[in-house]
């Protein structure tokens, strides 16, 4: 069927972690911008979802870094870190191996990619998940961009894999949503932990809700990493969502910098109907 | 320098009971299999966050180890800051490509004259 949902959110341990550090009438507002996702995701009747995320050496790690990988099991465990760190108890999520397995092999027909039979989430999909599928039932394929260990995906390259996630989906007879997590400018676990540079974050957004192919991928890493920190690398799991949402138009649902989750808490998604893959 | 394997022993702690659980009981021991410099294993024992830091290990790795060692986030972060001022700038990895020299330094290359919360 086709792609029945694609939106972005934040990913941040400390949205859960650090919760009862933040200001309250802000958190609750993100939180409750989180809720509304959930009622999207579950009004679009999706039956599984993609989470394209930027994990953080959870599973990946430079001895064997790929660029690209989805997972393909009938469950993943997490979350990786400490729960109590996390503010996430322990969980099983439901996967979906022979949808991942379709889906995989129509990406591959376009991009090179690995797979993974089994991955301990980390907050990057789990924060996430604690929202969207609070019982971690509907079932997850998830998706890793290397953000982290240079050398980087490039951005090119993130925008074709989201161009093949799409032709993928919508090949198979299943609902399927997409969901990016991570950024936007943010110092994650850096003493600059807290910055947050808002102008490049509001700008950012702009360039992604008209899905301006050009601009988006005109970003270069050394000037991200001085305007935006290593946390700004993480806009490849964004672009991979606009790639599959093929020009349609997204809406921004809520942002607003919380400096003790150390990000620009952004949910968006994109309007569907607008959208026309095929262009 | 092998921030490499200084990096690969963090990121096997973080994921291995059974590691933590060997670290716990000989910090030096379980090293033995990571090619290390003095330096590097001085500070993965100690630990010296602040020196980790330094010697470049990502913070996405660095702060499971100081949760582990029960440090609690600002004083995580602080331990960095001191680090940065007991032994210089970030000598490797990705945070030393613009070389980084400390928050403030950082917050005028970002136009903000706050400092971080
Ligand atoms: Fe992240």
């Amino acid at each position: 069927m086709p792609l029945v949902y694609a939106g972005v959110c934040s990913h941040a341990p400390g949205i859960r972690g650090r919760k009862d550090l933040a200001d309250p009438e802000v958190r609750d507002a993100f939180y409750g911008a989180f809720d509304g996702m959930r009622a999207d995701l579950e009004a679009s009747g999706a039956e599984a979802v993609i989470v394209i995320a930027a994990e953080h050496f959870a599973n990946f790690f430079m001895n064997n870094m790929p660029s690209f990988a989805i997972g393909m099991a009938d469950f993943y465990d997490g979350p990786i870190e400490d729960p109590g760190w996390l503010g996430i108890e322990r969980f099983r999520a439901t996967g979906d191996r022979d949808l991942s397995e379709r889906v995989i092999t129509e990406v591959m027909n376009t991009v090179d990619i690995a797979y993974a039979e089994e991955w301990l989430f980390d907050h990057g999909i789990a924060v996430p998940l604690s929202f969207l599928t609070p019982r971690f039932d509907l079932p997850v394929i998830p998706v890793n961009i290397n953000c982290q260990g240079p050398p980087l995906t490039p951005l090119h390259r993130a925008w074709a894999f989201g161009e093949a996630l799409r032709r993928a989906v919508d090949a198979v007879p299943e609902k399927v949503a997409i969901i990016g997590t991570g950024g936007i400018s943010h110092w994650p676990a850096t003493p600059d932990s807290g910055k947050i540079n808002w102008e490049w974050d509001q700008d950012f957004m702009v360039k992604w809700c008209d899905n301006d192919r050009d601009a988006l991928l005109d970003y270069d890493d050394l000037q991200v990493y001085a305007d935006a920190g290593q946390g700004g690398f993480e806009i490849r799991t964004f672009l991979a969502v606009s790639a599959a949402a093929g020009g349609a138009q997204g809406t921004v649902h809520f942002m607003e910098p919380i400096p003790i989750f150390a990000v620009s808490c952004t949910i968006a998604s994109y309007d569907l109907s607008t959208s026309d893959p095929a262009d | 320098m092998s921030l490499y394997y200084v990096q690969k022993f963090l990121f096997e702690l973080n994921r291995s009971p059974q590691l933590q659980e060997a670290y716990t009981a000989d910090r030096r021991a379980v090293l033995e299999p990571y090619a290390l410099s003095d330096e590097e294993a001085e500070a993965l024992t100690a630990p010296d966050i602040g020196k980790l830091y330094v010697l470049g290990v990502n913070g996405q790795i660095l702060m499971h180890f100081a949760a582990f060692h029960q440090i609690e986030w600002q004083d995580y972060l602080q331990r960095m800051r001191d680090g940065i001022d007991d032994h210089g700038p970030v000598r490797a990895g990705v945070y030393a490509i613009t070389g980084y020299e400390g928050t403030r330094a950082h917050s005028e290359s970002l136009g903000q004259d706050r400092g971080v919360e």
